[in-house]
């Protein structure tokens, strides 16, 4: 054991400095709350919250308690998050190719567009869209059908929304036809690897994934209609749509800045990822004999998704952390209902934003834990 | 010239094929032209959607002819080889150039035909354009917030001479060059804060801050002779007690009193603004996240456990939640932990906040670079009998720095994209005060206005930034 005198005071007075700095805060905090006589705890999160949240997935109103408008808020954070993840990386996808391609404009294109989106800030672009392009929507009443179901008006995009009839048995038959799909991949992999035969698992897995859910339909009795959307006249002037779903304009602004800003960073991590493998890959991999669909398939892609998964998954959490900006255009989202309204009722600054914090940490040390193992799975066996 | 495969366009038939291919894609640009110019539809007497796909197809069969391998046209060649490789690319092509030809008119009507640039009231905006006056007659307002107008030359002033001593680098002589590290980390910033202090605030309000500043550059310009032994607590203890006598042994009310220029009103911080604002945050900013984050980087590849788990606690941490939160934080919750009499500036708390929260990113992009660094560095600095500090200072940093110049100029472009993010706190950079130029009743209307002038600001700045961090990149490239 080399335990070495000298290496300790370093170490202490560096520990006794962050203590005594914790210490000076939490006395000071202390005696702050004595004087305004507010108690530190966490019990209000089950008083009546008494206020209203305009969007909730989860049902809600004022009579709930403090942290059921914390599950709110969550929720809507969690739900932009996700519809922004999605298109982000389709897009991000998409644009990262295409500024591989040899087209000279298509190239150009998608170098203009990371461009410009990459250097504008993302409340300047949040703001753009819900106070500018949004605000530019016809009302309701003269807005156009696009294919005759969706409107999009100021009040927001209405779509028709699903009515289903034994919807778990719907549920029941895409799980199994996922779980077949896995099945189905490992046992391929297998005789790919003993026998060198490759199924097609591709056309398989399409196949599975709607002849199963199909099958419900059928014969499981499961069955779909639309409710369509349709104009309702509330006043002289005003008028809703009333049936179908409703996403409110601060949604879509929300989710169509993230996802453009967000989808710049993804186009260039797949950018680097694709080019990060080396040539002499690619002419091995043909000079073998393999077509070009293998070539990408079994040599490019594994290589590409080791460089290009790490950091989008970074990509993910930003966006996940930039979703809270939507306290900026009132959407409800955790920050602005937990941290915005229940903070302002209550007045426990202290728990209130310890716990708006703890969630994010939270979320992202899961994440990054999650992408540490991946990253490890995954690295090269070095030997 | 005999059979001619019009499927499979060959070099047989060259002019043929390529004098039919171009006059259909002519003939497809044209079309594409005159209707999104001229508002003249050529194909009007086809069916509707035919109509609307017509230049399509045609641009599509143009192509296909004059897609003719090793023509020897070199133009030719070039245009197959960059926008017309197969029948997919072609399309793509297309489409773009239709995209581009199509919204040419329209932006170019809304930005400068239709707009509006003359006169100071809202009477001139009736065109279906932009209107520029609206920002011509905010401009002050966005450019310097509720600063007061008659004080403006101020920060003009500042921000000038800032500007000039900051380009003394290039002008430098080779003899005066290797002292420009020295100027640039630690004269120019102290030049540059006590510009902000005594021109745009004029008061006492950074005057704690500005003990803090000599303290710590005094300490750091002394610490460089002291022996790498003793360095750590050198610095632990030196600059806080340099502090603690600045401020209450040599300085008094009086030497502030004196030090305050006369005849400059002060000007709190709450009026500070507009673009001044955001580049005023950006530096402090970047002056100030720059050292944490390194002090962080050393200590999360420090030998010692527990000054290791600390920084990866507090990088972990900054890193884990969103700078909204911590501005919240910074607004409602700081002030809590603080003594009651003890009162710290909105600004001040937002520049720490901001700071800490990149110092953070700043400690994990230098990280990249120490690890990057091959252990021969390391190992050769201690034989030659280097401690600690100086093998970094003068051996490893250097070397990490340069590779992760990109790095680091990302965090700062982040840096600058986030300070609109202080409305939170209540201050009004040019974002904030569009949002609130926006809402006065005399100018509604006009937010697409504000949204893509500040757009553009911001899109000159970041772009000039990257570019300027690529130049670097290429500048300190060294081969190993």
């Amino acid at each position: 054991m080399n335990f070495k005198l000298k290496d300790l005071g370093p170490q202490l007075i560096t520990v006794i400095a962050v203590v005594l700095i914790f210490g000076f805060f939490t006395y000071n905090a202390q005696i702050n709350m004595e004087e305004r006589g507010i108690e530190f705890g966490y019990g209000f999160l089950s008083q009546e919250s008494s206020f209203d949240v305009q969007f909730s997935l989860i049902e809600y109103d004022g009579s709930h308690s403090y942290f059921r408008a914390y599950l709110v808020g969550l929720l809507n954070t969690i739900l932009v998050s996700v519809i922004g993840i999605i298109i982000a990386t389709i897009l991000g996808v998409i644009i990262g190719v295409a500024r591989l391609s040899p087209n000279y404009l298509i190239n150009k294109f998608a170098a203009y567009y990371v461009e410009f989106f990459r250097n504008i800030p993302l409340l300047l672009q949040i703001f753009f869209w819900y106070f500018a392009a949004l605000r530019a929507l016809p009302l309701p009443q003269d807005a156009d059908a696009i294919f005759g179901v969706f409107f999009l008006t100021i009040k927001g995009l209405y779509v028709p929304s699903f009515i289903w009839e034994n919807f778990n048995i719907f549920f029941y038959s895409i799980v199994a036809a996922i779980i077949a799909i896995i099945v189905i991949r490992i046992h391929a992999k297998k005789l790919q690897e003993t026998q060198g035969k490759q199924l097609p698992v591709f056309l398989i897995s399409i196949g599975l994934i709607f002849i199963l859910p199909l099958f419900s339909f059928l014969i499981g009795g499961v069955s779909l209609s639309f409710e369509i959307p349709q104009l309702k006249q509330l006043a002289a002037t005003s008028f809703v749509y009333d049936g179908g779903l409703s996403l409110p304009p601060e949604l879509i602004a929300l989710t169509l800045s993230l996802s453009l800003y967000t989808a710049t960073f993804i186009a260039e991590c797949v950018r680097a990822g694709i080019q990060g493998v080396g040539k002499g890959q690619k002419e091995a991999a043909a000079s073998i004999g393999l077509n070009p669909n293998q070539v990408l398939k079994l040599v490019i892609m594994p290589q590409a998704l080791r460089i290009i998964i790490p950091p989008t998954t970074n990509q993910y959490l930003n966006l996940t952390k930039n979703s809270s900006l939507a306290a900026a255009i009132a959407y409800p989202d955790l920050v602005l209902v937990f941290a915005g309204t229940a903070l302002m009722q209550t007045g426990k600054a202290i728990e209130i934003v310890s716990i708006t914090m703890f969630t994010y940490l939270s979320l992202s040390i899961s994440i990054s834990i999650l992408m540490n193992w991946y990253n490890k799975r995954i690295a090269i066996q070095e030997k | 010239m005999s059979n001619i495969n019009f499927l499979k366009p060959d070099k047989s038939n060259l002019n043929t094929f390529l004098y039919l291919g171009s006059f259909l894609f002519f003939i497809s640009i044209l079309d594409v032209f005159l209707n999104s110019f001229f508002k003249v539809n050529l194909t009007g007497f086809l069916p509707n959607l035919l109509s609307f796909l017509f230049p399509l197809i045609l641009g599509f069969i143009g192509l296909h002819f004059v897609r003719i391998e090793y023509s020897g046209i070199k133009q030719l060649d070039l245009i197959n080889k960059h926008i017309n490789t197969s029948n997919f690319n072609a399309i793509l092509s297309l489409l773009i150039i239709f995209v581009v030809i199509k919204s040419i008119p329209p932006i170019l009507s809304w930005f400068v035909i239709d707009a509006s640039f003359t006169g100071d009231s809202k009477d001139v905006c009736s065109g279906s354009g932009a209107c520029w006056t609206y920002i011509k007659v905010w401009m002050r307002r966005f450019m310097y917030g509720m600063y007061p107008n008659a004080e403006q030359w101020r920060i003009n002033l500042s921000f000038i001479a800032l500007a000039l001593l900051g380009s003394v680098g290039y002008f430098a002589t080779d003899k005066f060059k290797k002292y420009l590290t020295l100027y640039y980390v630690v004269i120019y910033p102290l030049i540059a804060f006590l510009f902000i202090f005594f021109f745009i605030s004029g008061g006492p309000v950074f005057f704690d801050f500005s003990y803090g500043i000599i303290a710590a550059i005094l300490s750091i310009i002394v610490g460089f002779f002291i022996p790498s032994k003793f360095k750590f607590y050198y610095f632990l203890i030196v600059p806080f007690a340099l502090y603690i006598l600045l401020k209450y042994f040599l300085f008094f009310e009086e030497y502030i009193e004196l030090g305050k220029l006369e005849g400059l009103n002060w000007v709190e911080t709450g009026a500070w603004g507009g673009l001044s604002l955001t580049f005023i945050i950006s530096f402090f900013c970047l002056i100030f996240c720059f050292p944490i984050g390194m002090a962080f980087a050393l200590g999360r590849r420090s030998s010692f456990p527990l000054i290791r788990y600390i920084s990866i606690g507090f990088i972990e941490f900054w890193r884990g939640v969103p700078l909204i939160t911590v501005l919240f934080m910074s607004a409602v919750m700081f002030p809590m932990f603080l003594p009651a009499d003890f009162f710290i500036d909105k600004l001040v708390r937002c520049i720490i906040a901001i700071s800490l929260f990149e110092a953070a990113y700043v400690a994990e992009v230098i990280r990249g670079g120490l690890q990057a660094l091959p252990r021969g560095q390391y190992e050769a600095a201690k034989s030659l009998g280097m401690g600690y500090w100086k093998m970094h200072i003068f051996v490893i940093l250097p070397q990490a720095l340069k590779l992760v110049i990109p790095g680091i100029a990302n965090t700062f472009l982040a840096l600058v994209k986030d300070t609109p993010l202080i409305f939170v706190v209540g201050l009004l950079e040019i974002v904030g005060m569009l949002n609130l130029a926006k809402t006065n009743p005399e100018w509604l209307g006009f937010a697409m206005e504000g949204y893509v002038f500040a757009a553009i600001i911001f899109w000159i700045i970041c772009y000039a930034m990257s570019k300027y961090s690529y130049n670097l990149e290429i500048k300190y490239k060294t081969d190993r």
